[in-house]
């Protein structure tokens, strides 16, 4: 008869979650119920960045005022997905090259009609309009901003 | 009983090499929609002569590669070429983002230098082509990269595919030899020199010229056995590889290339910085040990370190690339920046599965210039040394001597001349990219 031969020839390592609570000899063997969250810890990447591979963090010029009613103001960090770029749809705030400059807008696509708007009512910037043919690139959509008090 | 054959008995192995077009030129182009269309060169450190060029520049400049810059700068300011200085941290980020996104594709990938990595597609029901040029896409919407996909039935047959992908604009960037017929495969063989074989090198090309091999077509019909007697057990394999033979396996690799690698995966998994050191410092030695024997020196260090996709851990793969101030094959000196990178890039907690290091942009002894500290002095006494420490090593058994690699500094702040460095976009806060 045959050797069985293993499923895998190379096993992953299955990392089992462990508590690192203190048992110590002559005290009492019941563990504050606080422990058990001891390892558990918010981590900003994980709510901040869903695709780690393909999101990149942009600065906000310190003059850069025209997108202001929409929180994004001079300075401030803004975490961008590369990778929805290319499926960028009407409304999002995205990263668009502008005669190979890199500008912060709101996308506004209808029809045949492609614009990019700013969000300052106070100054009122014209929007910047895409006709036929002309070819806008999207280089990645806003996600979050980042801006700092202190 | 249930018994379950082994993977390679049910399915013929096949393997995938996806690599990054004019990789350095192409990232900094990810970051400048402003330099489109125009000739990109990137230089070596201080400045020195031009290590990597995009298609553009190759195609205007002809051929500036390892030119000394100050030799071309008037023709290429000409042209309007735009020129960099190495920017070793951003190329270290993207060839790892690259790795990242090819991890979703294949359970089994091989990172082989800072611009390729294979993988295994073994079992995998999907058609090639197609999957190739979703690989190609992502990559390409993901981190702005231009990449190639060769797809074939041993490792040597997936870089010539390629290749393939990469010279013939037919394939438009994906090309799988294992759909192609026995007669096309044939033809797309007679069609390229021997050279362009992985792991056959200028002095192999002209042996093998000499008794009437030029192209790979003739190299896959010889003879294995007579070209073993002629020329060595390696050329062997690669016949047989061509042949779509698997002889190297995932972890195997052909000891060639432009970057000198050393790199292995743990027996048992490595959590702690102690451990991690050790195993940094082996593999410097190692590389810089294989720099010596072919007399060449290194421009740049790469160090990566990863768990394996497999894990029910996240999947984390870090790495970080410098230049160095003066090329170097000193086992001291390339193991003291790879012990610096290391003390950047550990994270605890990770068990990770798999470390290297990488030697980037290598130069022959002829072609290296000294730094403008005159380092010259201190590095041929570390030559007579390095020449010691490899004579008694090669004498007695490896690892009779090796460096106390304890206690290294803070990482040294090289003094560099990089007059035309892009900003380190994705990894200094002071440096971002701009938007207004």
């Amino acid at each position: 008869m045959q050797n069985p031969i293993p499923v895998s020839q190379n096993p992953s390592v299955v990392l089992i979650p462990f508590f690192e609570g203190k048992v110590r000899a002559g005290q009492s063997r019941f563990a504050s119920a606080a422990q058990d969250y001891e390892m558990k810890e918010l981590d900003l990447n994980q709510l901040l960045i869903t695709d780690p591979p393909a999101t990149f963090i942009i600065r906000v010029a310190t003059d850069c005022d025209s997108m202001i009613d929409v929180g994004i103001y001079p300075g401030a960090k803004l975490i961008v997905n590369r990778a929805l770029g290319s499926k960028a749809k009407s409304s999002n705030i995205v990263i668009a090259v502008v005669d190979g400059e890199f500008v912060v807008k709101r996308l506004y696509k209808r029809f045949k009609i492609v614009r990019l708007l700013s969000e300052n009512k106070a100054k009122a910037y014209p929007p910047i309009e895409f006709k036929d043919g002309e070819e806008l690139m999207i280089w990645g959509v806003v996600q979050h901003v980042i801006t700092s008090f202190t | 009983m249930l018994l379950l054959p082994s993977l390679s008995t049910v399915f013929r192995r096949v393997f995938a090499l996806a690599d990054v077009n004019s990789m350095y030129a192409s990232c900094e182009e990810a970051f400048r929609p402003d330099i489109k269309g125009k000739p990109v060169v990137v230089l070596s450190n201080n400045d020195g002569c031009v290590i990597a060029q995009n298609k553009l520049a190759k195609e205007v400049l002809e051929i500036y590669m390892a030119k000394p810059f100050f030799e071309i700068r008037e023709a290429a300011e000409k042209l309007g070429t735009v020129v960099f200085s190495s920017n070793y941290e951003l190329y270290a980020n993207m060839s790892n983002r690259f790795a990242t996104i090819l991890s979703k594709y294949s359970p089994r990938i091989e990172k082989y230098s800072i611009d390729e990595t294979f993988l295994e597609m073994t079992g995998m029901s999907v058609d090639y082509s197609d999957y190739g040029h979703t690989m190609k896409l992502d990559v390409l919407n993901s981190i702005g990269l231009p990449i190639c996909v060769g797809f074939g039935y041993s490792k040597t047959l997936a870089k010539l595919a390629n290749h393939c992908a990469k010279k013939q604009p037919r394939w438009n960037g994906v090309c799988d030899l294992t759909s192609v017929s026995d007669t096309e495969l044939d033809t797309i063989m007679q069609e390229l020199p021997v050279s362009k074989i992985w792991g056959i090198g200028s002095r192999m090309e002209k042996r093998l010229n000499a008794v009437g091999i030029y192209d790979v077509l003739r190299l896959k019909r010889a003879n294995p056995k007579r070209i073993r007697d002629h020329f060595g057990v390696l050329v062997e394999r690669i016949v047989k590889e061509l042949n779509g033979e698997v002889w190297l396996d995932m972890e195997d690799m052909l000891p060639e290339a432009k970057q000198v690698m050393s790199s292995r995966s743990f027996g048992e998994r490595v959590s702690t910085m102690d451990k991690m050191k050790e195993a940094i410092s082996y593999h410097a030695s190692m590389a810089a040990e294989r720099m010596r024997k072919k007399n060449l020196y290194a421009n740049g260090v790469y160090v990566f370190m990863m768990n394996s996709p497999h894990d029910q851990a996240v999947f984390c793969s870090s790495s970080l690339s410098v230049g160095l101030p003066a090329p170097t094959n000193s086992t001291l000196k390339i193991n003291e920046m790879s012990q610096a990178i290391l003390k950047r890039i550990f994270q605890p907690g990770v068990y990770y599965q798999k470390a290297g290091v990488m030697l980037l942009d290598t130069v022959p002894a002829g072609g290296r210039q000294t730094d403008m500290f005159g380092y010259t002095e201190r590095d041929e006494k570390s030559e007579s040394l390095m020449s010691v420490m490899d004579k008694i090593n090669n004498k007695y058994s490896r690892g009779t001597i090796w460096l106390a690699s304890e206690g290294v500094d803070e990482t040294k702040d090289w003094t560099m001349q990089r007059n035309f460095k892009s900003p380190n976009y994705t990894g200094d806060w002071g440096e971002l990219l701009e938007v207004r």
